[in-house]
């Protein structure tokens, strides 16, 4: 690792440190009702909302009917967004004519799987693209299908984390808030500000914002250059601060126009963590007690910098068969130096891999480079990040409910060594909490282990309607143990509703966008409705005093049980899975073992 | 959970309006506004007529033109792509040795250690820039072709190197389009 890679770091680390405290009393004063700086103009805005929705503000909901709303908020999402898709040929703002007889040669088609996939991809917050954004989707798409779940899908999962902490901060009360005001007031006044002044930022460092067709320009040599543009600022903003992912473009925030100079970059990975990180100062404001989401903030630090730096350090290393062939690894004054293959220049080793380690530590998703052509170690530390449940920081809101579970169950590993009943913030963990618990962190591990597995033995007929290439496997674009990581981050991306890939994998075909889609649908729901039955239970218990047998859940030694734990699971789970893939190929790697193509890729 | 539907769909329909409609549309008119060079892609233009964007790479061949990094999409700026090749692939380790040897071909006078970007794919597939090391690797050459002396061509260089923001953020850097547009204006061709 540079030197000027460690400063990076440690900058980006400080300012998220000081944007911690401020963003998160102000959305504790959002979730808890009271009066804000932006109470005056959003005020009316809110009202108008209730009274659209049928919404009564001051009607609290019990965990079953918060969860029924949360789903059929998110059914009736997901059937909006497959239609504006499947319908984009009839709808307006559609310059390209995407979906029409005109369309450009290159288009996707937006087949029925394809739109399935990508609905319950942006309505679970996963934003993984089997499409390439600028060659299938219409403007209008874009707009009201694709940017308005970037705010809501977000909301959402900020709504649920919000009604977990409740259920600790309650006592013996049977409702934990309502969900339609929980997910009124996180787009209304966390998201939507917010977005504001980021798109505004961004289109004035270059991010476009129009609504007109494509520019065909004739470059110095005389070439014909279509150039993609689009109201890309406005869903750029949500993309990273709702930790969605889903990019205007193909190539996400790698292309210049989503992300177009080292400081937008800078930005844009600062927006991916403020709201996560904001959340565990929200959260220990809500319980009454600040020092326990600093805990909870200095756990996540620790598996931040330790991911990091690991990340950095084998992408700064470089490909050792590329320094075979005279390549420059090291870095000098005049050029870079590290693996530069997938990787945009003004980004610099520090800032892509910093990038890579956010988005992954978050439920993000978005990329500024390709992960498919990292290092094997470089590659994984975004592939662990998102098998540990994403609890580093986290997504919007699933960050926060993600660790919370994991401190449930480091208080009751805690609790079985000392013989005692383990309790966190004065509640009593029992087995209603901890079954609920490991429901979640199973059904997670189950999705992305069993479907990686059974899609690396699927046999299909060669040109037939499941995966017209023929055997699932046939769809990685790497022989060797990389095609297995291929597969095994897809599955791995989608069951933690990352939606980032390693993009060589050809995941548009009907078993693909079928099986990704259960796996998306399987980690958002199954991890969501066991907490918010575990905020119900606990909103139902009695606080129980302090005594001198109780563990403190604040201070070092909480924090490096946390990191135990969350080590711990996600090693005892992952670990032959990750052997198999980037361990193996770091290996030969270093031996200099290379493995051809397995599919002709488009390149010229 | 049924009864949750009615609420549901009236809330996607408010989402809808706010957040898909009048969001977008309000900002596409501010940035309009504020930014309208920004907000419609950058745009170059030379006498009157769009040459490409600040931002976005384009494809150079011609030997009196400093050259891109290698594009997975062949600069399509309709459709951005990247390689996909993993660090152990066949395919990366013949297409880099090719891309050496071709460098080699081209530029017989720079005999120094390849950068790294030269000869990497970008991760777009439109990377604007590239490092000042592989400008002046390219300095002899483009030297030749135009008629004059290398020392000018680094003098052009150095011109136009955007040094890191705020002193760390990404490495020194050029803009192929832009340094390509300074020579045209510089040492018009004979």
């Amino acid at each position: 690792m540079t030197a000027s890679g460690v400063f990076y770091v440690v900058i980006y680390f400080l300012v998220l440190l000081a944007l911690t405290k401020p963003l998160g009393l102000y959305m504790a004063n959002v979730f808890e009702g009271r009066r804000t700086f932006l109470t005056p103009v959003l005020r009316p805005l809110e009202r108008l909302t209730y009274r659209a929705c049928g919404v009564r503000e001051d009607v609290e909901q019990r965990w079953t009917q918060y969860a029924a709303s949360l789903i059929a908020f998110s059914l009736v999402g997901f059937l909006f967004v497959y239609a504006m898709q499947r319908l984009e040929g009839f709808l307006p703002l559609n310059p390209m004519g995407f979906g029409t007889a005109h369309a450009p040669a290159n288009q996707t088609a937006m087949t029925p799987d394809l739109a399935f996939n990508t609905a319950v991809s942006f309505v679970t917050n996963t934003n993984w693209q089997a499409y390439g954004g600028e060659t299938t989707l219409s403007y209008w798409v874009q707009m009201t299908a694709l940017t308005v779940q970037n705010f809501v899908s977000a909301a959402a999962g900020i709504a649920v984390a919000i009604a977990l902490v409740r259920g600790f901060a309650r006592k013996q009360m049977r409702s934990i808030g309502n969900f339609w005001v929980d997910l009124t007031r996180g787009t209304l006044y966390v998201l939507l500000p917010l977005s504001f002044l980021l798109a505004l930022f961004l289109c004035a460092r270059g991010v476009p914002q129009t609504l007109a067709a494509y520019v065909k320009a004739r470059t110095l040599e005389g070439r014909v250059q279509t150039i993609a543009v689009g109201p890309v600022a406005s869903q750029e903003a949500p993309k990273l601060l709702g930790t969605n992912g889903g990019g205007f473009f193909n190539q996400n925030s790698a292309h210049p126009y989503e992300n177009p100079t080292p400081l937008t970059n800078f930005v844009e990975i600062l927006a991916i963590l403020a709201i996560p990180a904001g959340l565990t100062y929200t959260f220990g404001k809500m319980v009454g007690d600040t020092r326990q989401g600093w805990t909870l903030f200095a756990a996540m630090s620790v598996l931040f910098f330790v991911g990091v730096f690991i990340c950095t350090h084998a992408e700064q290393a470089g490909n050792p068969n590329l320094a075979r062939l005279g390549v420059e690894t090291r870095a000098t004054a005049g050029q870079p130096g590290g693996n530069m293959e997938g990787k945009e220049l003004r980004f610099g080793i520090p800032g892509s891999a910093l990038f890579t380690v956010a988005t992954t530590d978050a439920s993000c998703g978005a990329v500024n480079s390709m992960l498919d052509s990292y290092t094997p170690l470089g590659g994984l530390i975004p592939m662990f990040n998102l098998q540990t449940d994403e609890v580093i920081f986290g997504g919007v809101g699933s960050g926060l409910y993600g660790i919370l579970l994991y401190a449930i169950l480091g208080v009751f590993i805690a609790g079985l060594m000392v013989g005692r009943t383990p309790e966190y913030l004065g509640k009593k963990i029992e087995q209603k909490e901890v079954k609920m618990a490991m429901i979640a962190v199973i059904s997670t591990a189950f999705a992305i282990l069993v479907f990686a597995a059974v899609t690396l033995d699927a046999r299909f007929a060669a040109h037939g309607y499941w995966n017209p290439p023929g055997p699932a496997v046939a769809n990685v674009q790497n022989g060797g143990p990389h095609g297995f990581s291929e597969v095994l981050y897809a599955f791995s991306s989608a069951s933690e509703n990352n939606g980032s890939a390693f993009a060589g994998l050809n995941a548009n075909t009907p078993w693909y966008n079928l099986t990704l889609g259960l796996a998306m649908l399987l980690g958002r729901f199954l991890f969501m409705i066991p907490v918010l039955a575990i905020a119900g239970s606990l909103a139902a218990k009695k606080k129980i005093p302090e005594t001198s047998g109780t563990l403190p859940t604040h201070g070092a030694l909480f924090a490096g049980l946390l990191v135990g734990v969350v080590l711990v699971v996600g090693a005892l789970t992952f670990f032959p899975a990750l052997s198999l893939g980037p361990i193996v190929e770091y290996l030969l790697m270093l031996k200099g073992k290379l493995y051809s193509s397995l599919i002709l890729t488009a390149w010229s | 959970m049924w009864r949750q539907l009615a609420p549901a769909l009236r809330a996607m329909v408010f989402f809808t309006l706010l957040t898909g409609l009048i969001y977008p549309g309000v900002m596409t008119a501010l940035c309009q506004a504020l930014f309208p060079r920004q907000a419609n892609g950058s745009l170059v233009k030379v006498r009157g007529r769009i040459v490409g964007s600040a931002l976005i790479g384009q494809k150079f061949t011609q030997p009196q033109y400093f050259h891109p990094r290698p594009s997975a999409s062949n600069y399509d700026a309709s459709a951005s792509a990247a390689s996909n090749d993993g660090p152990t692939s066949e395919a990366l380790v013949e297409r880099v040795k090719a891309a050496i040897a071709q460098f080699r071909k081209d530029n017989p006078d720079y005999s120094g250690p390849i950068p790294s970007d030269l000869v990497t794919a970008s991760a777009s597939g439109l990377d604007p820039d590239i490092s000042v090391a592989s400008a002046e690797a390219q300095a002899a050459r483009v030297a030749a072709a135009r008629g004059v002396s290398v020392a000018q061509v680094r003098a052009l260089i150095r011109q136009q190197v955007e040094r890191p923001t705020l002193g760390f953020l990404g490495p020194p850097r050029v803009n192929v389009l832009a340094l390509n547009l300074a020579l045209d204006r510089r040492f018009p061709r004979p």
